[in-house]
């Protein structure tokens, strides 16, 4: 009913009184109201941003430490360490923001203790990104932590908190080999991995092992003039560290 | 517009008769995506409500200076620039949580949510009601966020804000916490919605017309 009635009500108005005159503002106007509040909310952002950054890097910098302690089993300290080039070394020469590193952690005696390493690769659902350790005097890893991972909860994401399987990286030899838990026979290399979360286990698993066999000749290296105590240990202990390194070179 | 509300209103309105999730329907993104724990939930309401109070509140404060034409674009800076104040302070004081919620932090620009007010109530009406409008409304998505993440965090994982309820017996529902569980959540609580409003509703009865002709006229719920 009121759809009929609407055309004779426009009618009547518009011939009582002309239409309100639209008062247009300038393209000046416009243009500088956007730019006054873009320039203020520029300034805010700054402001905030001053302000938060330095807390940030420094929770990135306590997160970053404590990882590290956590996967190379009670460092005291660490010292980060550049891939310039084929070789490591604690002062590069080409600007250190692109350069692959590791860090080298130390006890208390101030004996080196291993290598850490940050790697990352696809698992199930995204990208994870995890931080290991690794003792290139034995060729162990000796210990693994999930930085950051995007997996199903309850069941992949089980990665960055199920005790027991993080706990398998603890001491295990390279290259890693993913079992499942019935068939494990107990192996120096094995890992089990968790029941209903093989693709994100076997994705940690796969990560560590690319990522030693792309640096591994170089952090042994580094490692043997690092201190001639361990390298001499490392000679000591096992040949089997020189021909590990040879072997994950070659694949 | 027509008619004043009052201050209660103004503030109530958000909460239950207009709740922004449950009765609007805005908002649904986040609603879904970060409800999967209480403290996230928790953390995207509180940012929300940041976000929506200081841009209502500036909105509110500028809108006659603001030309017509360049309005949204003006709306737009201001949310803008709340949001990323609020991701930076989150990142350094919350970085766990602010980790967790991923990109729903800055996607809070694109909160219909948020625009909706500022379009259709800040640019308006005067600071006061606009402050009363968005504390009323932030308040809603807050609750109807605490709502979700609560049920989501206990079905799914048998804790509330990371404390066990249940028990070591207890199996949890882990789809809850999945994003199908966001869906069957939303859908159980708005069906539980319209139970309660179809029920104090008056029945619909079958109306004769003047022609003789009988039909059903839909009834309105509300």
């Amino acid at each position: 009913m009121s759809e009929q009635k609407l055309p004779v009500i426009e009618t009547e108005s518009g011939g009582a009184q002309p239409p309100p005159v639209q008062v247009e503002a300038s393209s000046v106007r416009l243009i500088s109201t956007l730019a006054v509040a873009g320039a203020l909310a520029g300034m805010a952002i700054v402001m905030v941003f001053q302000w938060a950054k330095p807390r940030i890097d420094k929770h990135n910098a306590e997160v970053l430490a404590a990882a590290v302690t956590d996967v190379l089993g009670g460092a005291q300290r660490y010292e980060t360490v550049f891939l310039d080039g084929d070789h490591f070394t604690t002062e590069p020469q080409s600007d250190t923001a692109g350069l692959d590193r590791v860090y080298v952690g130390y006890d208390a005696n101030g004996q080196p203790r291993g290598v850490a390493m940050e790697a990352g690769e696809p698992g199930f659902q995204d990208v994870i990104d995890l931080l290991f350790g690794f003792d290139p005097a034995t060729g162990d890893v000796i210990g693994m932590k999930v930085l950051n991972s995007n997996e199903t909860p309850g069941l992949g994401a089980k990665i960055t908190y199920d005790s027991t399987f993080i706990g398998e990286f603890n001491g295990v030899g390279t290259p890693l080999q993913g079992v499942k838990k019935d068939r494990a026979k107990g192996g120096h290399d094995e890992v089990v991995m968790i029941t209903g979360a093989t693709i994100s286990s076997r994705a940690v698993i796969k990560i560590i092992n690319d990522r030693l066999d792309a640096i591994e000749q170089p952090v042994d290296s580094y490692w043997s003039t690092l201190a001639p105590a361990a390298a001499t240990s490392a000679a000591a202990k096992s040949g089997g560290s020189v021909t590990n390194a040879a072997s994950g070179g070659g694949l | 517009m027509s008619r004043r509300t009052t201050p209660q209103e103004d503030f109530i309105r958000g909460i239950w008769k207009e709740n922004p999730v449950l009765v609007q329907l805005l908002g649904l993104c986040p609603t879904l995506a970060v409800t999967g724990t209480v403290d996230n939930a928790l953390t995207m309401g509180i940012a929300t409500f940041f976000v929506l109070l200081g841009s209502s509140v500036l909105v509110a404060t500028f809108k006659s200076v603001i030309p017509k034409e360049v309005r949204i674009s003006a709306y737009i800076l201001v949310i803008a620039t709340f949001v990323t104040i609020a991701d930076n302070v989150l990142h350094a004081v919350v970085p766990e949580i602010h980790k967790s919620l991923g990109p729903f932090v800055p996607l809070i620009v694109v909160n219909c949510i948020i625009l909706g007010r500022q379009e259709a109530f800040a640019s308006k009406n005067t600071v006061g009601r606009a402050t009363l409008d968005a504390i009323g409304t932030g308040f809603g998505f807050i609750i109807t966020m605490m709502i979700m993440g609560s049920m989501r965090e206990l079905l799914g994982n048998g804790t509330w804000l990371g404390y066990p309820l249940f028990g070591a017996h207890f199996e949890p529902w882990v789809i809850m916490v999945l994003p199908p569980g966001g869906f069957f959540t939303l859908g159980f609580i708005l069906l539980g919605i319209a139970w309660w409003k179809g029920r104090t509703a008056v029945p619909v009865r079958p109306r004769r017309w003047p022609h003789g002709v009988t039909t059903e006229v839909g009834g309105s719920t509300s």
